[in-house]
């Protein structure tokens, strides 16, 4: 038996719905993989705690306002603190293309921005294991 | 292992690691389920389950808040089913957890079902192992109760939460499935609609219909309306009362033998299959009988003796 890839579907911020994020959790769950969905307006800190629980292999971040700058970030910071450094972390949402190289720099794996096919996105988690 | 002595400490991915781990069941995660085992068995175990949406996540938070007020640490194990499509699955029981999410001495873990029946619980048990090894008081164990293996893991806990709501059609829910014998505490949630009180009446009537209810423990009913935390002192004031009953009548003792020798079965039956399998294998032995069984020169039931013989002599 293959190990089950585990992945945390996360909508931080503020902003109101997860439609976005519910479709990627599905997506996901329909490619074979356990999603723990932790639903609406996380944290960095709920974050952090439900990927180290959950011992999960990646965590997948979808933000629609602009907090993606500071809180991914934080979340890649804690995790290595917390002594889980070793996750694979992925972003979506608006995310302006100047940002993306300050993201990457400080450990997303890699970003999705709007209209990103869904098979695009789990082939890359794919290629990771 | 220093993964082991990590997690005795409190450290939480290794906790959360070993419980990856002997859920996965490889070779090292009989390894270290030999490790820990003596150091198991502290733990008291709550089992909570009811058909989908019936606010068992819900509860199993505030129940838990009640167990941290008392100063006790938590372990939760949340079971969803998988995909029988696809392997893939949905966990979405933190998502009525928040209220306990963040706090430093409960540890929740979702967990799927992965396919295989037996398999589930066999995975749930291990994953309890780790939290009663990582030296949690409580660990509340959430099944969907539908399935006889939901059931079967539910069933080993020291106390069980049947969770039924009203307007779900006209039966109560629980009635299915062999649910109603194994509960010792039924909730009728969702108590702000309609139609609860039919609910604990026809739990009562079928509660009276079992034969033994005079004797030990007498399943109460409570309502509650768990997202506003209604009825969950008096809830949670019953499964203390069950826990003090579980005690006194030393039916604890019982309860833990009979999960003690279903484990031991399980993992016996699990060996000896694999054990058998490799045999056979190396043996060819069922190719060459299978054609003496195809040609009716030898019946089945012979063959089976026969290679019973060989591999257990
Ligand atoms: N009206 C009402 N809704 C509730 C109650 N308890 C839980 N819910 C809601 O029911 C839904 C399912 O709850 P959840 O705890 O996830 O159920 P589970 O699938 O059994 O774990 C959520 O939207 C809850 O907010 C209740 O007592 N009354
Ligand atoms: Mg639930």
């Amino acid at each position: 038996m293959a190990k089950k890839v585990r992945i945390l579907v996360a909508k931080p911020g503020l902003d109101g719905h997860d439609r976005g994020a519910k479709v990627v959790a599905r997506a996901f769950r329909d490619a074979g993989y356990e999603v723990i969905y932790t639903g609406l307006r996380q944290s960095a800190e709920q974050i952090t705690t439900a990927a180290i629980q959950e011992d999960v292999d990646v965590v997948a971040m979808s933000l629609l306002s602009g907090a993606h700058a500071t809180l991914m970030p934080r979340v890649i910071k804690m995790l290595k603190e917390q002594g889980a450094g070793d996750k694979l972390v992925i972003g979506g949402g608006v995310i302006p293309e100047e940002d993306i190289p300050e993201l990457k720099a400080a450990g997303v794996a890699e970003v999705f921005t709007p209209g990103t096919p869904l098979k695009t996105i789990i082939e890359y988690v794919n290629s990771k294991f | 292992m220093e993964l082991l002595e990590k997690a005795k400490a409190g450290n939480k991915p290794s906790i959360a690691r070993l419980i990856s781990i002997v859920e996965e069941g490889t070779p090292e995660s009989a390894a270290v389920l030999r490790e820990i085992y003596l150091e198991t068995g502290g733990a008291r175990l709550i089992g909570v389950t009811g058909p989908p949406g019936s606010g068992k996540s819900t509860l199993t938070d505030k129940l838990v808040k009640a167990c941290r007020n008392k100063g006790k640490t938590v372990g939760v194990i949340a079971v969803d089913p998988t995909s029988p499509f696809t392997g893939g699955a949905i966990l979405g029981d933190r998502i009525r957890m928040s209220g306990i999410a963040l706090d430093e001495g409960v540890f929740i873990r979702s967990m799927g079902t992965r396919g295989s029946l037996g398999g589930v619980s066999k995975a749930t048990h291990n994953a309890i192992k780790v939290l009663d090894y990582a030296g949690f008081d409580y660990i509340f164990i959430e099944t969907v109760g539908v399935g006889q293996s939901e059931i079967d893991i539910v069933k080993t806990a020291d106390s069980v939460i049947v969770v039924s709501v009203p307007g779900l059609g006209d039966d109560v829910q629980a009635s299915k499935a062999g649910i109603l014998e194994i509960g010792d505490i039924f909730v009728v949630n969702k108590s702000d609609r309609d139609g609860a009180e039919r609910v604990v009446i026809e739990l009562a009537q079928m509660l009276d219909l079992n034969p033994n209810k005079d004797i030990g423990w007498k399943p109460p009913i409570i309502k509650t309306v768990a997202s506003r935390g209604d009825g969950v002192d008096e809830l949670n004031d019953k499964v203390n009362e069950h826990y003090d009953y579980l005690l006194e009548s030393d039916e604890i003792t019982e309860r833990r033998k009979i999960r003690l020798a279903n484990e031991v079965m399980e993992v016996l039956m699990k060996h000896a299959e694999t054990y058998v399998h490799s045999r056979l294998e190396e043996e060819e032995f069922t190719s060459k009988k299978l054609d003496k069984i195809l040609s009716r020169e030898l019946n089945p039931y012979d063959v089976v003796d026969e290679i019973l013989e060989k591999t257990f002599k």
